[in-house]
């Protein structure tokens, strides 16, 4: 009985604490990050437009032109992570940087040129997926969960 | 104009992420997590075809157009190929840009050194 | 031969003398506040080594063959070294003492290593089981958030309370007599959990903790903060100093003119873009040994309390939804001539 109310004292007081320390903990200026993740974030989808655009009017179906647009960008935020820039650019953008494909690209090269002091199969092999692991596991995951849904619907004639 | 509303599609995304990542303890690893189920859920039930049609990159460009582009070829592989497909799927769309990732950033590790961050 | 005073502390019968201390640090440290009082600035991140965690190594070897040599020693005369690091296994510290083939202890104490070293240093001194004894921590920047964080290349931005790891290193020799400063009496650390888990402010984590050690202090050796000239943290940075001073005003003390923090020295917080301060296993022991001890030594200050925090907890722990505890350790620190 004793023990059970120190407990919930205990966690009375974590609690308060929490509060007090989210109180004294400054935060940054959310409506500038998100005007800079804005504007950061709108540019690289721009970009991403023209290449759309550029491959269109080359005579490539919607899907093709998608897989040039992804490419390129993927190319460009590699290399500008091999050169120290990316990281800049994702301090400054915040979720401008992290949100498009080339955050994703730049997650892996991060790894991958972290890592590899640590060896090709252990270093890189392994360390490559530290971030954009999960997000192929559970991309594949949530996929693959709505198309049994998707499939069982097929075959009860519900949808087509 | 397909320019402008790429423009801020794209950029409105980006700026709704911001408010997770600053007033919620995500880590950015669990924030593409969550943008890339989103974008497949968005796009299963029909949602994210008339945004990707408004905003063409903007839509696309984004971890949440990644999520669309997975459950696109998710759903073209169980019409061609019934159960199998349902296996197949996922990774055939996403080809590109994971490969695409994974052999140039291997590259980009032999050529290049970690750096300080200043 | 008892020298324990009140619960958690010991009052040495005669002081500890610390003969040297000598600091290594990186670029941005040498920008800082301090820059010019450490004695070996490294333009160079890797340090002439080969990876962050030789580089952190290579800290390690020259801050504590600086200090032997400024001791007047050589190796073969230290019976022993206490020395540790932020990295898993505290590595950094192995292969950084290797080559100097000093008989050794490795220590985990997160960032209150400094702490940690300087108070088993001394308790062997004085236990008469050395004539003289090595402390030396490390941390690096690189090394810290390539195990901790993300790859360095990766594109993330820090939250205000983040802290920004010291890259340097700071050793001390202590020894039975030969100096005008000594160390006088310690206070171990508990281990206090208040539940935060938030890894990106260690400050808030660490800050019960100090406020406990440095309150038993007060109470072991019945004094009051205006006894110490300096009461100096390790790494609470701004978000935490408050908190302490808040903590420790609610327990009937106000240190708020004698208190500093070694993350608010090394680092010029608006101008270096390093948010809430420095923290690692570095900053307490570099900002100790350029500009703590040489302080005390000189006269300005006649007693400080040196009391580094670390935030306990590991990637594993973290994971696994534990709460990040804190421990602090108290060294307290007096300039001997009369």
């Amino acid at each position: 009985m004793v023990e059970q109310f120190q407990d919930i004292a205990k966690k009375k007081k974590e609690k308060e604490y929490q509060k007090y320390v989210k109180k004294m903990t400054p935060t940054h200026n959310l409506a500038l990050n998100m005007l800079k993740a804005f504007l950061v974030g709108g540019l690289i989808c721009t970009l991403g437009q023209v290449i759309l655009h550029t491959a269109e009017v080359m005579g490539a179906d919607e899907k093709t032109a998608g897989s040039w647009c992804s490419l390129i960008l993927i190319f460009i935020s590699v290399v500008l992570t091999g050169l120290n820039i990316y990281p800049r650019i994702g301090k400054f953008a915040g979720a401008g940087a992290l949100v498009p494909i080339t955050g994703f690209a730049n997650s892996v090269a991060a790894s991958a040129i972290e890592f590899k002091k640590e060896g090709q199969v252990f270093g890189i092999g392994c360390k490559i997926f530290t971030i954009a692991g999960p997000v192929i596991l559970y991309g594949i995951l949530s996929s693959w969960a709505l198309g049994v849904i998707y499939y069982i619907l097929l075959q009860l004639g519900v949808t087509g | 104009m397909e320019y402008v509303r790429a423009f801020l599609v794209g950029g409105i995304i980006c700026a709704l992420v911001q408010i997770l990542l600053d007033r919620t303890k995500l880590m950015p690893g669990r924030v593409m997590v969550l943008l890339v189920c989103s974008g497949a859920v968005l796009s299963a039930v029909g949602l994210y075809r008339p945004l990707f049609d408004f905003a063409g990159a903007g839509a696309s460009v984004p971890l949440l157009g990644f999520g669309h582009l997975l459950w696109n070829g998710m759903k073209e592989a169980i019409q061609e190929n019934g159960i199998l497909g349902l296996f197949m799927g996922g990774f055939t769309a996403c080809a590109t840009g994971v490969s695409a990732s994974l052999i140039f950033s291997y590259l980009a590790s032999l050529i290049f050194n970690p750096k300080m961050k200043e | 031969m008892k020298q324990y005073v009140g619960k958690q502390s010991i009052a040495f019968q005669s002081p500890v003398c610390i003969l040297a201390g000598a600091s290594i640090a990186g670029k941005k440290e040498g920008e800082g506040p301090l820059g010019e009082q450490i004695d070996f600035i490294c333009e160079e991140p890797m340090f002439g080594a080969d990876t962050w965690e030789a580089a952190e190594s290579t800290m390690q070897k020259e801050a504590l063959q600086t200090a032997i040599g400024k001791a007047g020693l050589t190796r073969e005369e230290i019976r022993m070294i206490f020395a540790g690091d932020l990295l898993a296994q505290t590595i950094a510290s192995s292969f950084g003492i290797r080559d100097l083939e000093i008989p050794c202890y490795g220590l985990y104490g997160a960032c209150s290593t400094m702490g940690e070293a300087l108070s088993l240093g001394a308790m062997a001194v004085a236990g008469g089981y050395g004539e003289y004894v090595g402390a030396v921590t490390s941390s690096h920047f690189a090394s810290a958030e390539k195990e901790f964080r993300f790859p360095l290349g990766y594109g993330n931005q820090r939250p205000l309370s983040a802290t920004w790891t010291v890259t340097g290193s700071g050793a001390c020799i202590l020894g039975e007599t030969g100096s005008k400063v000594g160390i006088t009496g310690i206070t171990t650390g508990k281990i206090v959990d208040y539940g935060l888990k938030d890894s990106m402010n260690m400050g808030g984590c660490m800050a019960p903790a100090a406020c406990d050690t440095i309150y038993q202090n007060l109470m072991d050796f019945n004094r009051q903060p205006e006894d110490y000239d300096r009461i100096v943290t390790g790494d609470l940075g701004a978000v935490g100093k408050q908190i302490l001073l808040d903590l420790l005003a609610e327990r009937g003390f106000d240190i708020s003119r004698q208190h500093d923090d070694c993350g608010l020295l090394i680092y010029d917080n608006q101008r270096q873009d390093t948010h809430s301060g420095g923290s690692g296993c570095g900053c307490a022991a570099v900002v100790f040994t350029s500009h703590l001890l040489p302080a005390v030594e000189a006269g300005k200050w006649k007693r400080i309390l040196f009391v580094p925090t670390g935030a306990m907890l590991s990637k594993v722990s973290f994971n696994e939804g534990q709460p990040i505890p804190g421990i602090a350790q108290a060294v307290v620190v007096e300039n001997l001539s009369e």
